[in-house]
């Protein structure tokens, strides 16, 4: 058949398999050489005349010899990057229900507020009197998560959440100084089921671990927590809702047993995104918490950061919160940088230079100030929701550890399913990615064998929902019907196939070092 | 709401799904006494429009280093960011992409870490280098940690030219794990016995070139001491740019070196996010903390790339962890990745070259005005300044003019004596003119 134009418009006909590429490109997704093969040392992609003659002050410390950079053109450039990120899935792709890390919906308002130069060209260290617009805006933050949380103190500066917590184990390692305990009550009690940053956390401010069993409906024992505490104990480092996607509904009377023990409370607030509105941690007998703005406040994950942790305080630990403290004074609000300002605080030092990730604290706020309190609680809703429509859409094909009961914003699913199949929650993943899926988060949280954890957040609509339990529903009949291929090659179609780990481990390559001049290598 | 995709009606349907009558029900495992009932005291939500008018107020508020002359430095550096950079790392695919733990989704991430890691390198003179940390200062610290693991000592003597920010997140950090710190005085024209402070109990001498006075320091002598009593040394920099033009860390001596790398692809941002770099001999590496992205292969024999070693993170090892770091500061190291490809060898020299001469006028100028003295022999973008009058109270009143003149050194230093010492720095975006403007203010104000 031919088109008005007489070109031939029936497809033919063949298999992508027996026409592999010349270039190893398939049409729009191109293979792309590194930067250091691309680049040249005479390159670049920046315009700058070179200085007049002046007199240098470098004395003997002059840098000599190559440095080894590659420079691009901004045509190379702007084709390099554009083309890595082809090679990435995003939310903006598609949903990454990864249990625990919240990946939401990243709203561009955020990113046209945070680039505002009166947010993004200021300097940390310019005069308070400039900046007086960046420290509202952090007042007004600090009072936005502490009304959430029903926290009385906030803050503002760990970069990250495992920096959050390690400011909040801080604080609590202050407290218990300030009594005169530092040297007896060293001991931190962390649940089976908790992040790993909560173990790393607790050696760094070193303090010594001793395991929480998790009781069989994936929860923490009153009974268990009474057994161990003593005047050993300096805290329980506990999550909630809890990495199996529930709510710890004993945390009050944890808290009770802890409290009296004299012991402290720090809760991992990874999955604050649960409860807004619903829970308050102030109302549970929270101690100190992070808050993982990149999380329940949709600031960018960006392939890994950057996050930004701030941590609620109760007034037991509220003193000792770390430099810079905000303080209201009679001209607005006040930036406390050095401890001898500090009043009657006693800040437990400092955890990285200037303030905090105020390009976070913008996004942040303009999340909040969209949702309003209305929305936020709302957003919260929707998450639990989603979590319960994914639940009971993939219950009668996939195993549920602690059985088919309500979860919070995040589902667990164990591998007692495959059982047999010869698919592992690692293959099952694999193939999610041939299905146009980010996989779950997998063998995480430690308590139950082959974890998938599975956090669809309130971003999905309900057809992307459907779409994706029927997609699931697909890959577990796949499975158990014997179809294990499909797994344990997959993924077929994404830009690599399946690497090999445990030669990047063994043999490391870990930067990029000029090929062998081609004399020496025919040696 | 413009962010939730849910109607009223999926809801129902969805509530009917799960079995429940009610938001509510959902709700069921917390106790009624701990429920909370909505925010009510938090405003209701807003429309695009009024969210931006309120930010927009808050941020008029502030003077943008660009309004007008800016002399401002001391560990964040206001530099020219191609638009091309902000432009890239906006694409939704690094945007909004998770942590690249499924690789084969996530090549353009790994790839990026991979040349992120080799620039790093390049720039420090070193063998391997992580896929960053947060911010200058907490790669400092995390320094410091990881020599107490190499050596199996637990005392780090700390140069008087760190950046006090830095100095005290490592006493802070050693505070926490137990370790001890010797801190030397403040030392504003590198006339300090590092030298002296080095002997068989101490993990780690840690030093900053350019220090924060400016001075830049030769670090040979003093590795060579370190490593003659087993100590390692740590290599500062609070700024990127200078190793375009200053002999590397790696070249003399360093054992580990870390800076911050805002400098190079980064807004000011307030103090951040920053973007901490961190680069060590190839026989560490197992000590390193933070994430790292190595080469291989898939399994048809491509080239590809994933995070490995992770046996050194805390979601392997836990309490055992080299750090409890789980997160690098992703998209601003991957800013300062393009920039610094766009940069490429001759920009970088060249760009590094302009801020020098940049700086080396304003001290000139500045040092010919009347009862002000210049204290650096030596200094790359940045130098301290005597005054006859206390700092803060020149800064003030520059900045009553529209200028922001520097950093005094007792707002890092209160109470060490300095009050009328100043922090001036110069970079490629200042342009004669305002060299002239802060030179003639400060004749009025002095």
């Amino acid at each position: 058949m031919l088109n008005r134009q007489g070109r031939p418009t029936t497809p033919g006909v063949g298999s992508a398999e027996t026409h592999a590429t010349f270039t190893g490109n398939r049409a729009i997704l191109q293979e792309e050489a590194l930067l250091f093969e691309l680049g040249r040392a005479d390159a670049t992609g920046v315009d700058f005349d070179e200085p007049e003659p002046f007199i240098a002050r470098l004395g003997t410390l002059e840098r000599t010899g190559d440095i080894g950079l590659p420079g691009l053109s901004e045509p190379e450039a702007v084709r390099h990057y554009v083309r890595l990120s082809q090679r990435n899935f995003s939310i903006d792709t598609g949903p990454v229900p990864l249990g625990s890390c919240t990946m939401k919906h990243n709203p561009r308002l955020n990113e046209r507020m945070a680039r505002l130069p009166g947010f993004a060209d200021v300097h940390p260290l310019q005069p308070v009197s400039t900046v007086p617009g960046a420290l509202a805006l952090m007042q007004e933050l600090a009072a936005w998560l502490m009304e959430i949380t029903g926290m009385p103190a906030i803050s503002l500066s760990p970069r990250a959440g495992a920096h959050g917590e390690l400011c909040g184990m801080a604080a609590i390692k202050s407290a218990i100084a300030a009594k005169g305990e530092a040297a007896t009550r060293k001991v931190v009690l962390v649940p089976d089921s908790a992040h790993g940053t909560n173990p790393a956390t607790a050696a760094m401010v070193g303090m010594p671990v001793r395991a929480v069993p998790v009781r069989a409906d994936g929860t923490v024992d009153p009974a268990e927590v009474a057994k161990l505490v003593g005047p050993d104990i300096a805290a329980l480092m506990i999550t909630n809702p809890n990495t199996c996607g529930l709510f710890e509904r004993d945390i009050a009377e944890i808290a009770r047993i802890v409290h009296e023990a004299g012991a402290y409370i720090y809760c991992d607030g990874a999955n604050l995104n649960a409860i807004m509105g619903r829970a308050r941690p102030g109302d549970l007998g929270i101690d100190a918490m992070q808050i993982n703005l990149h999380k329940t406040f949709s600031t960018p994950h960006g392939g890994g950061g950057p996050g930004s942790g701030p941590v609620v305080l109760s007034a037991r630990v509220s003193a000792f919160a770390p430099l810079p403290l905000l303080r209201t004074g009679a001209d607005g609000v006040e930036l406390v940088e050095v401890g001898a300002d500090a009043d009657e605080a006693r800040p437990f030092g400092r955890l990285s230079a200037f303030h905090g990730q105020m390009g976070m604290f913008v996004r942040a706020l303009t999340y909040m100030l969209s949702h309003g309190g209305d929305g936020l609680a709302q957003a919260s809703d929707d998450a639990v929701l989603a979590a319960n429509y994914i639940r009971v859409g993939l219950a009668d094909l996939m195993s549920l550890p602690f059985g088919n009961r309500l979860c919070m914003q995040e589902v667990l699913f164990d591998d007692a399913w495959l059982k047999d199949s010869g698919v592992t929650t690692l293959d099952f993943a694999k193939a999610m990615i041939d299905e146009g899926y980010h996989p779950m988060t997998m063998y995480f949280p430690l308590v139950v064998h082959g974890a998938m954890l599975i956090e669809p957040t309130e971003s999905e609509s309900k057809a992307s929902l459907d779409l994706f339990v029927a997609t699931l529903r697909d890959l577990a009949l796949a499975a158990r019907a014997g179809d294990s291929e499909r797994f344990t090659g997959a993924p077929y179609y994404a830009p690599r196939r399946r690497l090999d780990e445990t030669r990047a481990a063994r043999q490391p390559v870990l930067r990029w070092t000029p090929p062998a001049p081609i004399a020496e290598a025919a040696e | 709401m413009r962010y939730l995709p849910l109607s009223e009606t999926d809801r129902g349907e969805m509530l009917a799904r799960v079995g429940v009558r009610s938001m509510d029900e959902l709700f069921a495992d917390i106790p009624q006494a701990m429920r909370a009932h909505g925010l009510p005291k938090l405003p209701r939500h807003k429309g695009e429009m009024e969210v931006e008018r309120l930010l927009s107020r808050l941020a008029a508020q502030n003077r943008p280093a660009g309004a007008g002359p800016f002399f401002v430095g001391a560990g964040a550096y206001k530099h020219y960011v191609p638009a091309t950079v902000d432009h890239l790392i906006q694409r939704s695919e690094f945007l909004t992409g998770y942590t690249p733990y499924q690789p084969e989704i996530a090549q353009g991430f790994l790839q990026y870490m991979f040349e992120f890691q080799t620039q790093v390198c390049l720039l420090t003179g070193m063998d391997v280098a992580n896929a960053s940390v947060y911010d200058g200062s907490t790669a400092c610290g995390e320094a410091v940690l990881m020599a107490h693991r190499v050596t199996r000592r637990r005392k780090a003597v700390l140069s008087g030219g760190l950046h006090p920010h830095y100095a005290e997140v490592v006493r802070t950090l050693s505070a926490l794990g137990g370790d001890t710190v010797e801190t030397l005085a403040p030392d504003v024209r590198a006339t300090e016995d590092l030298l002296a402070a080095i002997d068989d109990t101490v993990s780690c001498v840690v030093v900053q070139t350019p220090d924060v006075f400016g001075n830049l320091r030769d670090l040979q002598a003093i590795a060579d001491k370190a490593h003659a009593h087993g100590a390692l040394l740590i290599a500062v920099f609070t700024e990127a740019m200078s190793l375009g033009l200053v002999t590397a860390p790696g070249d003399m001596g360093a054992d580990i070196v870390v800076g911050e790398g805002q400098s190079i692809g980064n807004a000011l941002n307030f103090g951040g996010p920053y973007v901490g770099l961190f680069a060590t001999r190839a026989k560490f590496v197992r000590q390193m903390p933070g994430r790292l992205c190595g080469e291989t292969v898939d399994a048809e024999g491509k080239r590809g790339f994933v995070l490995t070693l992770s046996t050194r993170e805390q979601h392997i090892r836990r309490e055992k962890a080299t750090s409890n770091m789980c997160t690098s500061s992703g998209l601003c190291a991957l800013a300062f990745s393009i920039h610094l490809a766009l940069l490429g060898e001759v920009g970088l020299r060249r760009v590094a070259r302009i801020n020098h001469a940049a700086a080396v006028k304003l001290a000139d100028a500045l040092g010919a005005v009347p009862d002000v003295e210049i204290l650096n022999d030596t200094f790359f973008n940045e130098f301290t300044v005597k005054l006859p009058k206390p700092a803060a109270d020149v800064v003030a009143a520059l900045a009553a003019k529209g200028i922001l003149g520097g950093v005094p050194v007792s707002r890092l230093l209160p109470g060490a004596g300095l009050d009328d010492h100043l922090l001036v720095a110069s970079t490629e975006v200042n342009t004669d003119d305002d060299r002239a403007a802060l030179v003639a203010a400060l004749q009025e104000v002095l």
